[in-house]
């Protein structure tokens, strides 16, 4: 990806939210990922894509502040950074919704929904939580996403996979995230529920958030993505606008191109391979 | 929840999806019910084969053994809700009292000093816990295992080297004794219920801890710590601090229990409490928190000190042997697993 803007593109002059140069990250002796470079605009998504040990947990992690990058620059608004930690993070308006730890299942909804940032009333002994409100603004904020829920009170566990990730995606939208990190947030998921997840994904690019995609399945990302880096063993296996790129090329690209035609010759006999 | 965009419902009507939840259902969701639904079976058994379990007096004698054992229940119980233990509880009550008159006896101070003097210390202690826990991010299993022996040597030690034998000097005449003792250890009379100093204590720290879990940061913290502590993390919960408070808390019930052990007699021997802190966990665990963190309560807690109290006392007005005490502390703590368990899967299973 160029970091240098001709000027005809005006809508790309824009300065990203986040940007990624050549970035590396050595684990000894190692490489997890080398040279990969993304940019990440308001309003629009990037997708990561990639098989399994192609280095996007890695490259979450440096975005997500939980490690740091060892060669290249990681600049957030035009500024050059090196973040220490996930709070560091979300400081700069940078969440990250996990898959695994995205919420504590046995807590009610709304009590997950304000979890680290609660707000309070009163003072001193009496400073105490403003439940009322903690409640009322879960439901109008998830309400708002377009997720109606039956009752804040239940336990967030009892939530569907998909459901559980909506809400995360609506706390960082409130939370006033600018940019949005999503780690493999359809990957458990069955179709219906995936596609409720990617409407939401949608919805946080409406509001005006930067959102950076990790996703291994081709089909999702092409559904809402704008940009796609493929990433392979660590490395830029290509970056493309969706304008650039038809989802079959991405597909081809993505299962890794002659590996999948070499596949396809091997189980020629059976029905075919199924592309994801 | 449903995937498409549902019309905004009128302010304070009803989801008429919510009819589906029924009140036992929302019941079922306390943690407390199975321990209030043993209590009330305990309450019934010893009503019908003890004889005189329903007389007052005997009522303020089961109110006191459960305070006793409630006091510490209570900060075991949070401290197991945000997802450790501590088998070092039962002896830091010792710890507690003999810092606090061993301090007082030797320094010839007011009695008040030791027992300000053994808050820090006990207090100290806690942190050690907890900061011990946090750093090294060994199971709490182990750390408190440690502290747990270490303590129980420093106050056979201790006391054998300061005082030459197993029980510390009497404090009884000393200045201060009296306040202190009216303060940790006295009774009260009210109505035809005489009620010992430490039902307060109890009540005043199933109060706190009920406020401080329900409706503060920190008890969001706290659930949170021990629910999912890598989630907790990922959304800036001080997940170690609430650890260390934690820990500190238990050290405070410690002092508590201590100074009562301390002013009840004028004296306190060196090998008790050996044993005890099982006895908060399984109070804790009868009231509903699970042994894995993250669910509980300070009330469920303080039902299971309750029902600890009443078997306690209940097996003495039925004239029985006291050895069957354990017998039937074992096969309560079973069924209060059992139900708890099953319990939770009805909650889990509320959609």
């Amino acid at each position: 990806m160029s970091t240098e803007h001709t000027p005809d593109e005006a809508a790309a002059a824009r300065r990203p939210l986040v940007q990624l140069t050549e970035v590396s990250k050595f684990y000894g002796n190692v490489k997890a990922l080398e040279g990969v470079s993304l940019e990440v605009h308001a309003g629009e998504i990037t997708c990561v894509l990639g098989d399994n040990g192609a280095g996007k947990s890695t490259l979450i992690k440096i975005i997500a502040g939980l490690h740091q990058h060892d060669a290249g620059t990681f600049t957030i608004e035009g500024e050059r950074t090196r973040l220490a930690s996930p709070r560091a993070a979300l400081d700069r308006g940078i969440a990250t919704v996990y898959q695994d730890l995205a919420v504590v299942p046995l807590m009610p909804v709304w009590r997950n929904f304000f979890l680290g940032s609660e707000p309070t009333r009163g003072r001193g002994p009496f400073r105490r939580l403003d439940v009322a409100a903690m409640r009322e603004t879960t439901r109008t904020e998830l309400l708002r996403m377009g997720i109606d829920l039956r009752d804040v009170d239940q336990p967030i566990g009892t939530l569907s996979g998909g459901e559980r990730q909506c809400v995360a995606i609506a706390r960082a939208v409130y939370f006033g995230a600018k940019v949005l990190v999503l780690d493999e947030p359809t990957a458990a998921l069955g179709v219906k529920q995936s596609g409720m997840v990617l409407k939401y994904v949608a919805a946080a690019r409406d509001a005006g958030l930067g959102v950076v995609l990790i996703t291994h399945n081709p089909h999702h990302a092409y559904l809402v993505g704008d940009h796609f880096v493929l990433l392979k063993r660590g490395a830029m296996a290509g970056s493309h606008a969706k304008a650039e790129i038809a989802l079959e090329e991405l597909t081809r690209q993505m299962a890794g191109g002659s590996e999948l035609e070499q596949l396809s010759h091997e189980l020629s006999r059976a029905v075919g391979p199924k592309g994801a | 929840m449903s995937a498409t965009t549902a019309p905004v419902r009128p302010e304070g009507a009803e989801d008429e999806r919510l009819l589906r939840r029924s009140l036992l259902r929302r019941l079922a969701v306390r943690p407390e019910l199975g321990a209030l639904v043993g209590a009330a079976a305990v309450f019934l058994f010893f009503s019908v084969v003890a004889d005189s379990f329903l007389q007052w007096s005997s009522f303020s004698t089961v109110l006191y053994g459960a305070s006793t054992i409630g006091i510490m229940a209570v900060p075991v119980a949070l401290l197991m809700i945000g997802g450790e233990f501590d088998l070092s509880a039962g002896v830091m009550v010792t710890s507690s009292a003999l810092i606090s008159s061993m301090f007082s006896y030797q320094m010839t101070a007011n009695v008040w000093v030791g027992v300000g003097v053994s808050l820090l210390a006990t207090l100290a202690i806690g942190f050690f816990n907890g900061i011990l826990l946090t750093r090294t991010k060994l199971p709490s299993f182990i750390i408190t295992l440690g502290t747990f022996l270490m303590l129980t040597g420093a106050n056979l030690g201790f006391t054998q080297l300061i005082d030459g034998t197993v029980s510390t000097k009497t404090i009884a005449d000393m200045e201060g004794f009296p306040s202190a003792r009216k303060v940790f250890a006295s009774h009260l009379t009210i109505g035809d219920v005489d009620l010992n100093v430490t039902v307060l204590w109890w009540f005043g720290l199933v109060a706190l801890a009920t406020w401080i879990l329900l409706r503060t940061r920190a008890g969001n913290w706290i659930f949170a710590a021990g629910g999912n502590a890598d989630a907790a993390r990922a959304v800036g919960v001080p997940v170690n601090k609430t650890k260390i408070g934690l820990y500190m808390g238990v050290a405070f019930g410690a002092w508590i229990a201590g100074q009562h052990l301390l002013m009840s007699y004028d004296a306190v021997q060196s090998g008790e409490g050996v044993g005890n802190e099982l006895l908060y966990i399984i109070a804790a665990v009868i009231g509903g928190c699970l042994m894995t963190g993250g669910y509980g309560s300070a009330i469920g807690a303080a039902i299971g000190a309750f029902i600890f109290g009443m078997t306690d006392k209940g097996i003495i007005y039925a004239q029985w042997n006291a050895d069957w005490f354990k017998l039937f502390l074992g096969a309560m703590l079973l069924l209060a697993a059992l139900l708890n368990a099953w319990v939770r899967k009805r909650a889990e299973a509320s959609k």
